[in-house]
């Protein structure tokens, strides 16, 4: 099979589990399996849109955070003043774009380890700056609190996740994507066979961070209180380059398998081991890091071409 | 007046700590093109190992940095030979990636063994001499930071000798120059990777000392010291360790001035912008040929 015609039948596989787990509602499980799975979802938006610059235009983005975070502030300060929901979450991630594309311009001109901490280094500034500017926990007023339905968040997570999955699919199999991905290999020889670098990466930064805000919105609408600032910690950035390595960057189901596998083993360490669970889990990354550089779709790769099969 | 010159000399005092912190993270990534995001957590051991001693042992924590030291040295070869030393075989573009994730994994495991072996509590040493203040006119300079100061200068001056001096030093500095050629005249680079990664490691111990005696150690001090580190790097450029030393004091004496000016929390933000501007002027880096 061509490579677009394997990412069209991962992007159905995934949306047939998503569609499955349209049905998980209806059997009324526990609140914590909802929440569980919210987090999944989540998770996989996150790391799906940070695949997009990291995977298929080959730039790390150490700032992701600061774009989760702008979404979940404008979201969370629109909505709670009686904004509709998706309008709000349209106008967070209308604002960390606009933020993105204003930084992108001076953040492209970095390269490799450069452009990787100077977008930290935005990411921190943000986050000290919010902190400092709204250091008061952000608590849903109560009549929010008592009409709160966590199915209505579910279904929203879910939704997004397949419209991370769609967009990534789309691009994926565009020419779009395929300039993209002659950066990400070489970009002298990309903009010598007369590919836009800068305006590509562009594209690429706002299609990630719009995700990246609207799942801060999603955040910011899923979440009783928090801080302001927490939505921008840097672990955000981290976990969603994590899972994206750990399943196979610059793929399209990569993010998805690492997401489910890092969210499932982090709770199941937690369970099992609670205090040593971080150590064990830390361990157990750099031992996939390093024993599968590819992540675990290489990893599938390589199976398959060991017992002969074609798939 | 005086307030602020306080100020200015307390942030030039812990500006030597930023300088030496940023010596070993400047080492590793000159020579290796490795950015080890967990230098901040190897500095984060240092400072509780001279906590344990110092705890178990009644060490004075000055006199632990000669056992600090070696320590890290080992540490650091330790680190390289299991994780660092697979990421150089990759070619140059992989390995800031795989360095990333190598060290996050790596620091997201020390800061978890941290809290299990000392728990979250911020942890300081106090000795007879702690409170020991030395008066200059109106200012009054604390002893024992003045002490860490001094200390780091020495360091990074034993560093600079023996990056010049040692036979090994100069293999360093060829390696760092340009690996390959350094490779055709015979210089073994694996080994030159490693002493600098092993130096590198020993220089953090030896930072997270001198930040424990003057200040203090929690396991969460990690990312902050790394980024204090990196700043300096970009601020200072690879190449001169006395010019990363005095890159630490000008993030320091900046720092200070920023959070007198704007208000206490104000004084993380300043060594962040400055680190973003210089990356706008010299978008390669200050490394870039």
């Amino acid at each position: 099979m061509s490579p677009a015609g394997q990412e069209r039948g991962w992007a159905l596989a995934i949306l047939a589990a998503l569609g499955l787990l349209a049905l998980l509602p209806l059997a009324r499980p526990r609140e914590d399996t909802l929440n569980f799975v919210f987090l999944v979802l989540l998770s996989i938006t996150l790391a799906e849109a940070w695949n997009i610059v990291a995977g298929y235009a080959g730039q790390v983005n150490l700032g992701h955070a600061a774009f989760f975070g702008l979404g979940a502030l404008v979201t969370r300060a629109l909505w709670i003043n009686g904004t509709p929901v998706l309008l709000a979450m349209a106008a967070g991630a209308a604002v960390a774009t606009l933020f993105a594309l204003v930084i992108g311009v001076a953040a492209f001109r970095l390269r490799g380890a450069y452009f990787a901490i100077g977008t930290l280094a935005l990411g921190e500034i943000l986050r000290t700056t919010v902190g400092n500017a709204l250091p008061e926990i952000s608590t849903l007023p109560a009549a929010t609190i008592a009409g709160y339905r966590l199915t209505l968040r579910y279904y929203l997570a879910l939704a997004l996740a397949a419209v991370s999955i769609v967009a990534v699919a789309a691009l994926a199999t565009s020419r779009l994507g395929l300039g993209m991905r002659a950066i990400r290999e070489d970009e002298e020889a990309a903009e010598a066979s007369g590919v836009g670098a800068l305006g590509l990466k562009l594209t690429a930064l706002a299609l990630s961070t719009a995700l990246a805000g609207l799942a801060g919105g999603l955040f910011a609408y899923y979440h009783i209180s928090y801080y302001p600032a927490h939505p921008f910690g840097p672990h955000w950035t981290f976990d969603a380059l994590l899972m994206t390595f750990i399943g196979g960057v610059g793929t399209l189901q990569g993010p998805v398998l690492g997401a489910v596998l890092y969210v499932v083993l982090k709770e199941y360490l937690a369970l099992r081991w609670v205090d040593v669970h971080l150590l064990i889990f830390g361990a157990l990354f750099i031992g996939i890091v390093l024993l599968l550089p590819g992540g675990l779709v290489q990893a599938v790769e390589r199976a398959r071409g060991m017992f002969g099969g074609r798939a | 007046m005086t307030v602020l010159a306080q100020q200015l000399v307390l942030g030039l005092l812990i500006g030597g700590l930023y300088g030496l912190a940023a010596a070993g993270l400047s080492l590793v990534f000159g020579v290796m093109r490795v950015l080890n995001v967990a230098h901040g957590e190897l500095i984060m051991l240092g400072g509780y190992g001279a906590f344990w001693l110092a705890a178990l042992f009644g060490v004075d924590p000055f006199a632990s940095l000669a056992l600090v030291i070696p320590g890290a040295l080992v540490l650091g070869a330790v680190l390289y030979a299991g994780l660092f030393g697979f990421v150089v075989r990759a070619h140059e573009e992989a390995r800031v990636k795989n360095s990333l994730l190598i060290g996050f994994g790596l620091a997201l495991a020390l800061h978890a063994l941290a809290v299990r072996l000392w728990t979250a509590d911020e942890r300081s040493i106090p000795t007879s001499y702690s409170g020991a203040v030395l008066s200059v006119g109106n200012l009054a300079i604390p002893l024992v930071r003045l002490a860490t100061l001094i200390l780091a200068l020495v360091l990074i001056g034993a560093l600079q000798l023996l990056l010049s001096r040692w036979r090994w030093g100069k293999a360093i500095r060829a390696t760092a120059e340009d690996w390959q050629a350094a490779l055709l005249t015979g210089i073994d680079v694996r080994r030159a990777y490693l002493l600098a990664f092993a130096l590198g490691t020993a220089l953090a111990g030896a930072a997270g000392t001198l930040v424990t005696i003057a200040y203090s150690v929690s396991p969460s001090i990690g990312l902050e010291w790394t980024l204090k580190a990196l700043i300096v790097v970009v601020l200072a450029g690879l190449g001169s360790m006395m010019g990363t030393f005095v890159g630490g004091l000008v993030l320091g004496v900046a720092e200070a001035a920023s959070a007198a000016t704007f208000g206490g929390p104000y004084r993380e933000i300043i060594g962040l912008v400055i680190f973003v501007v210089v990356l706008a002027v010299r978008p390669r880096g200050l490394f870039g040929r």
